[in-house]
């Protein structure tokens, strides 16, 4: 495979990702907060909360929601 | 910080002692919700501070009274939305990081909105490759490529003239999904829902030409 075939390959992951299960933006947004304290702890939160990792895939909004909420709470934490 | 003895009456097991009290503070009446309400908001108000930090660098353009007020209009607007779901809460995390969510919620749309203000949203290509953005970089990454060919050809003759819409939208101009709902009279949900079938279609359509794997993984044979 090209360096060219590889750019592209990534390309199209983007655009066509996820390719598994991934639950729905209602969905996610119901788990979020349990999803970012899980992981916060420590603890498998893919496991526990399969689908909403792979919905951040595809969905950089939801995804960006993810990432404020896990930063703000761990700032919390930090104190 | 919290009321323990408010927070012990009726407590769920699920639910942590203070994320009890502000169930019940939020449930009573008179100066002990007036007070719970305020707290509420300006946690809700830092959240959205919070989410307006965090985007700034790409709203440089917006003066910080009117990042200020959106701010201010997201805590509103995430207090009305906690105080009127507060039977939804299970206690699955603290209340305040189930609250800090609907904040930032509110915030993200309003700013990713007011960052596209200005830009135009094409609903109606005619040829979808032509009207791509090749300023993003998903497009360039695919421009002059074989896999560009292949793709506009699946885009062309598998998806319907909505999934096309919303998938040129979405996924090859990386237009915010809140944006396209606003000028699309829809809701997030929708248009995912759109763009999930979308590009499970298109899936299906490249694995027929060998581009990815028929289970959907995007790894592309070597041939």
């Amino acid at each position: 495979m090209t360096q060219s075939d590889h750019k592209h390959n990534e390309a199209l992951e983007r655009l066509l990702a996820p390719t598994g299960f991934e639950v729905t933006c209602d969905q996610c947004f119901e788990l979020l907060d349990a999803y970012v304290e899980l992981e916060l702890a420590g603890a498998d939160a893919d496991l526990e909360l399969p689908g909403v990792r792979a919905h951040f895939q595809g969905c950089p909004a939801c995804r960006e929601d993810y990432e404020s909420l896990r930063d703000l709470v761990r700032r919390d934490q930090l104190g | 910080m919290a009321d323990r003895t408010v927070a012990e009456r009726g407590a769920r097991p699920n639910v942590d002692a203070e994320s009890q009290w502000w169930l019940d503070a939020l449930r009573s009446e008179g100066s002990e919700r007036e007070q719970a309400t305020a707290r509420l908001h300006e946690l809700m108000l830092k959240a959205a501070r919070f989410e307006v930090g965090r985007r700034r660098g790409a709203l440089s353009h917006v003066r910080g009274e009117e990042l200020e007020d959106i701010a201010m209009q997201a805590a509103n607007d995430a207090l009305m939305a906690v105080l009127s779901k507060l039977d939804d809460f299970r206690g699955a995390s603290r209340f305040t990081t189930w609250a800090y969510k609907f904040a930032l919620l509110e915030a993200g749309v309003k700013l990713r909105r007011r960052a596209w203000q200005q830009r135009e949203v094409v609903l109606e290509p005619e040829s979808w490759a032509t009207l791509a953005d090749r300023s993003t970089s998903t497009h360039a990454q695919l421009e002059h490529s074989e896999v560009l060919d292949e793709l506009k050809t699946a885009v062309d003759s598998a998806l319907t003239p909505h999934q096309r819409r919303v998938f040129v939208a979405l996924a090859l101009n990386e237009v915010p999904i809140d944006v396209l709902s606003e000028r699309m009279e829809t809701t997030r949900g929708a248009l995912y829902k759109t763009l999930h079938d979308a590009r499970r279609k298109l899936r299906q359509e490249l694995a027929a030409s060998g581009l990815v794997e028929p289970d959907g993984e995007q790894s592309r044979r070597t041939t």
